[in-house]
């Protein structure tokens, strides 16, 4: 009787407990609800910044949130972050063919430690991206500057000829290679950005690339946020800077950068209310968000492109060419993969069906740009009968070469399977780590390989330049004198209007050869709160930070 | 017993001493470079990377670097994380996989050997069915599955805890947890095992047999015996929890020491993954210096043997 | 399972009384039918599928369950009940042929260094600290990409090998590398298991009673010590078994393992586990038989436990 009697008041205080720990810990507000309160935005940023150094950076993650903290000669508009509005120059004047500007700072341009910014800032930065001794992985975005990439390669060692003058406190006047329309557009990557002299010196010299400038407290920068703290692969938080120019446009009090890999951890936080905004979206939950969450799903076109690479100079175990040196095989390839289905049932999002190589040409002025690519298994057929394996008779098997991902291999697997079925070509896929991956590339040791491009500025020259003969990121071994020749006009041309002609002659020429398979063009799936405001999209990942607000929901 | 501690520290440095060289030898036979990156860069800025971490050297002089930094303590750059020396980065994300490697021991403890002894001391019966399903379950359950259904039942739909990130006193609670369940399978498993195989031996029968009871038998003289299998497991396993598991951290967004494991071993990030590997050693050596030390109390028939 | 008779003088030998004993536990029997049967089903039942382990259907992608596909279909419209056959001959050679690399290097491995001790135990074991002090997973990456690339180039240089052979010996050599590098990280914790066992049993008064009869060391390891350390070892070895299977689907995970389209049920569990929400059948159905399996092979180990065990509870 006793023990029964124990036993129920056991059981009834464990299931009061259980009752009210759950009505205590699920009635706790949410962390992005506070900090809206708090008007401090939490951002998901994909994998954790490697450096906030801004002329040893390479990543997207570290482009965010190295252009909150610092900021170019020009800055992103409010309503428009492609567009180029005043940075840390508040105008600027070209010559006629685009090839010398004069760019006039801010007056009252300071860092956040409150010294002012001045023209011998940005030489001083110049002249460390280009030292060849610090080795930057980007310091070729400033090649367009005259003898820069000399000076880069060691070739001449006085910085006084690269064409980078700072005329006075204020004033910087750039001399550059050829004509540059877009140069305003280029100085808002982060290589451009200044980099404070006085800071880098105190802990090392200006070439070191391992010292303690980037850290909480030591770090020094101009643009609209300074470094408040950084939890390493935790958060990085930045709050307002009080110096900056602009100060009082800016509408944050601060801004956290969540370091979050995984697109599913990122999705389940976004969930839980603890961001504001998130970096990605996994493919599983796409449509759904897509389909029924209208207010925080947002679906932007990006300035990429995903294709195929393929190697022309592959060979077979017999040494002798591998049919995909054919032109009429790639052709046959390339109209063989039904792009509108990987789009509609693996990506599902709205990516757009690679026409041609350069993505989203109108979108940078590239208007009436080659787009012959589409899905014609007929046609694909009959020219690889031409090049002589009707139904992929005596084709030698060969593999597609992906880097580990999820994505990358269930589209590797779907044209894996269209191959199959219209060309009835025996194609296997292997992947691979990335390094490894990346490595196979470079040494032209694949048949066809994944890949994607994403334009660095707003000019066909970001995709087309890189099938140049040679150039580091061809890598599929093509080479053509005609293709060479025209991107060389259009570095030379003026013109507006010619240019773009030599980059459409171009780009036709890269269609017809086709060392790449283009497959679609990018749109950039995220999630943000319907209380983040004044976001607006871009191409090329561009965030006009200071005219970001938080408004409350009202209920 | 202090010349044994001292002979087995001195083994234990020729054992790091070993995973450094082997890790360093793995690591430059892979292909991968630490400097790759998706765009690539002129040959000039290849070589003036490879000059400024000394990757220009031969091999021997590289190890020699690599390995004297270590020993010095005077620990060297990380290749892709810049600016930021492997010491450091060990010494950030330790505490934080101790603060779920810890609690999530201690939950398997708490699960697995009551768990294991029942069923071990009810052989063939509805419990040690039930114990050997669960705990069946539990280890046939990989971290990738439990981790986002802990997530999303607590998280999600309870909203007890966080879903991810390490911002509150308890935002370990859903790792450990994790953890913590996967390795109390574990341990009952090996409980069970011991437990009954002690039980069957000859020392338990003249026990019973002399008349003593029950939980004396099995307190008192099988307990000690049954662990052993138990211990050895435990120790490796221990430093596997306290150096983070790359899945778990990956799930809840945990800051701890595991990714980095993964990622320096997939980046080719030289510096990193031999720390990372030389401190994962160390703890090792430490706790089978520990399982052997509390084997020869809990066996005086095992001695210490050096 | 009918282990070879000894050659004893009484006319039940121990391992006779170990197929009886094991005859009489329904649970190992029903374990191990149900491996056999899986077995069987794995190795013919794909055939006669209608559709084949890499055959997409894009416009009938993630359906639940249905008449056409009794397990629904993954996210390329891929039958699940086809590519779970497919999965379940991978994991069941990937578990049983790296769990027998694992047993018998530490079997031996374990067992001469416990039974001899002294210079060479000391020596034995600081070799298994040294790779055991590797991380894992680490290990076995590294393993992969660095054994796995030469290999591979080896392969590819060596010429007089037609394309098609290349590849074949290409795939040949990814599955065998991560055999090798699987199990050379199991077999580890099975040497310290039988070590430490050997090492307790070694002292205990029947050892030294049949030593002391005059008993020779072959006799005392085959009749003594290996009956007593087959316990620990088949458990250990059930362990083993999802140990490798858990290990595979990790490796998967950080895109190590099977290379697709091939798959096993550590791919499928690791890809179902992202959709657990949207499409919770992909984890569901290769999770079932990867659980049942797993479940069959403790049965059966316990089974052989209580077996083998000569003093185990009548």
């Amino acid at each position: 009787m006793k023990i029964w009697l124990v036993r129920i008041t056991f059981l009834a205080l464990f299931i009061a407990g259980v009752v009210w720990f759950d009505h205590v810990r699920s009635s706790r507000p949410s962390r992005a609800e506070l900090a809206t309160r708090d008007n401090i935005l939490l951002l998901g940023n994909g994998t954790e910044v490697e450096t906030l150094d801004a002329h040893l950076a390479t990543g997207v993650p570290e482009h965010l949130v190295l252009s909150a903290l610092f900021e170019g000669l020009a800055a992103p508009l409010p309503e428009n972050p492609d567009g180029d509005g005043p940075g840390a120059a508040a105008s600027w004047e070209h010559s006629a063919d685009y090839s010398q500007w004069t760019f006039h700072l801010q007056p009252n341009g300071r860092w956040s430690d409150g010294k002012p910014l001045m023209a011998r800032d940005f030489i001083y930065s110049f002249r460390r991206i280009l030292s060849p001794k610090i080795a930057s992985e980007y310091a070729s975005m400033l090649y367009p500057l005259k003898h820069a990439q000399e000076f880069n390669e060691a070739k001449i060692t006085d910085f006084a000829e690269v064409g980078a003058k700072a005329v006075d406190d204020l004033t910087l006047k750039l001399t550059l290679v050829g004509p540059t329309p877009y140069l305003p557009g280029m100085t808002k990557h982060y290589a451009w950005f200044p980099v404070p002299q006085h800071v880098i010196e105190r802990f090392g010299e200006m070439t070191e690339r391992d010292t303690k400038w980037t850290r909480t407290g030591n770090l020094v920068s101009n643009g609209p946020f300074r470094l408040k703290e950084w939890h390493f692969f935790h958060s990085i938080t930045l709050e307002r800077n009080p110096y900056y120019w602009d100060a009082k446009s800016v509408r944050l009090n601060g801004i956290v950068f969540f370091p979050i890999q995984s697109d599913n951890t990122e999705e389940r936080a976004f969930r839980d209310g603890q961001l504001h905004a998130t970096m990605s979206l996994p493919l599983p939950a796409l449509p759904r968000y897509r389909n029924e969450r209208p207010d925080v799903y947002h679906e932007d076109p990006n300035l990429g492109v995903y294709f195929y690479r393929v190697n022309v100079t592959s060979k077979q175990a017999d040494g002798k060419p591998h049919p995909v040196s054919d032109k009429r095989v790639r052709r046959a390839l390339a109209l063989a993969i039904d792009r509108e289905s990987i789009i509609r049932n693996i990506m599902r999002a709205g990516q757009k069906p690679a026409l041609g190589f350069t993505p989203y040409p109108d979108s940078i002025g590239y208007k009436d740009a080659p787009g012959p690519m589409r899905f014609d298994p007929v046609e694909a057929r009959r020219i690889l009968a031409e090049a002589g394996y009707p139904d992929g008779k005596d084709f030698s098997a060969f593999e597609i070469l992906i880097n580990t991902n999820e994505a990358h291999r269930t589209i590797a697997e779907a044209i894996q399977e269209m191959w199959k079925k219209h060309l009835n070509i025996p194609v296997s896929i292997r992947n691979q780590d990335w390094g490894v991956y990346l490595d196979s590339q470079r040494r032209l040791d694949y048949t066809v390989s994944r890949a994607a491009w994403n334009g660095d500025y707003l000019d066909p020259s970001t995709f087309l330049n890189m099938f140049r003969t040679g150039d580091g990121n061809n890598e599929t071994g093509w080479s053509n004198a005609r293709y060479d020749e025209l991107i060389k006009l259009a570095t030379l041309e003026g013109d507006p209007e010619k240019r773009m002609a030599h980059f459409r002659e171009a780009e036709t020429i890269l269609l017809d050869e086709l060392p790449i398979l283009p497959i679609y063009w990018y749109v950039r799936s995220t999630l943000r709160r319907p209380e983040v405001k004044g976001w607006k999209p871009s191409v090329i990942e561009m965030r006009c930070y200071k005219a970001i607000s938080l408004e409350p929901a009202t209920r | 017993m202090l010349n044994f501690i001292i002979s087995r520290t001195l083994q234990g440095l020729a054992v790091i001493l070993a995973v450094l060289v082997i890790t360093f030898g793995l690591l430059k036979l892979s292909p991968s470079s630490p400097f790759n990156g998706e765009r690539n860069v002129t040959p000039e800025v290849r070589a003036a990377q490879n000059a400024y971490y000394g990757l220009d050297k031969p091999w021997p002089v590289q190890l020699w670097r690599h390995v004297s930094g270590f020993a010095t303590f005077n620990y060297p750059p990380s290749y892709k994380l810049k600016g930021r020396n492997v010491g450091e980065i060990i010494a950030q994300a330790f505490p934080v996989s101790v603060a779920i490697g810890v609690p999530a021991l201690l939950i398997a403890l708490a699960l697995g050997i009551p768990f294991g002894a029942m069923a071990a001391l009810k052989p063939n019966t509805l419990e040690d069915r039930t114990a050997t399903i669960a705990s069946t379950l539990g280890i046939c359950m990989p971290s990738l599955v439990l981790g986002p259904l802990v997530a999303l039942i607590f998280g999600l739909k309870l909203k007890w805890f966080n879903v991810s990130g390490w911002f509150d006193a308890d935002d370990w609670v859903l790792p450990a947890m994790t953890l913590g369940l996967i390795y109390s399978a574990y341990v009952a498993r090996l409980m069970r095992g011991g437990l009954r195989e002690t039980l069957a031996q000859d020392f338990i029968r003249t026990a019973r047999a002399k008349g003593a009871s029950e939980p004396a038998v099995v307190f008192c003289h099988a307990l000690k015996l049954a662990c052993l299998p138990l211990l050895n497991f435990l120790g490796p396993a221990a430093a596997g929890l306290l150096t983070g598991s790359f899945v778990v951290e990956n799930v809840f967004q945990v800051p701890g020491l595991g990714q980095h494991f993964v990622s320096s071993a997939t980046n080719g990030d030289h510096p990193l993954a031999m720390g990372t590997a030389a401190f994962y050693a160390m703890l090792i050596v430490a706790f089978n210096l520990l399982v052997d030390i509390v084997q020869a109390m809990l066996n005086p028939r095992i001695g210490l043997k050096t | 399972m009918n282990p070879p008779a000894n050659n004893s003088r009484i006319s039940e030998s121990p391992w006779q009384a170990a197929w009886r004993r094991l005859r009489r536990n329904r649970f190992a029997i029903g374990g191990a039918t149900f491996i056999v049967v899986l077995m069987l089903v794995c190795w013919i039942a794909p055939g006669y599928s209608a559709y084949g382990q890499s055959q997409q259907d894009l416009n009938l992608q993630a359906s639940p369950p249905s008449a056409a596909h009794w397990m629904g279909t993954d996210s390329l419209g891929r039958d699940i009940a086809t590519r779970v056959l497919y999965g379940g001959r991978m994991s069941l050679l990937i578990g049983l042929a790296a769990t027998a690399v694992a047993l018998i290097i530490g079997v031996i491995f374990g067992g001469i260094s416990g039974w001899i001790g002294g210079r060479l135990d000391a020596f034995l074991m600081r070799i298994v600290d040294v790779l055991y002090a590797f991380p894992f997973v680490v290990f076995v990456i590294l393993l992969n990409v660095a054994v796995g690339e030469v290999v591979k180039n080896w392969i590819a240089t060596s010429s007089g090998l037609s394309v098609k052979a290349a590849n074949e010996w290409r795939s040949q050599a990814e599955l065998l590398i991560l055999f090798v590098a699987i199990g050379a990280v199991e077999w580890l914790t099975m040497a310290r298991v039988v070590r430490g066992q050997v090492l307790a049993l070694k002292k205990l008064e029947f050892i030294t009673a049949a030593r002391s009869c005059g008993a020779r060391t072959p006799m005392i390891l085959s009749r003594h010590l290996l009956p007593n350390v087959l316990g620990p070892v088949i458990i250990y070895a059930s362990l083993t078994v999802p140990g490798v299977m858990l290990l595979e689907a990790t490796l998967s995970f950080l895109g190590l393992g099977i290379q697709p389209p091939a798959a096993s049920w550590g791919t499928l569990i690791a890809d179902g586990a992202k959709e657990i929400e949207s499409s919770p059948w992909m984890l569901i159905f290769p999770g079932t038989f990867f659980t049942c399996t797993l479940l069959a092979l403790n049965f059966l180990g316990d089974g052989l436990r209580d077996a083998l065990d000569p003093k185990s509870l009548q």
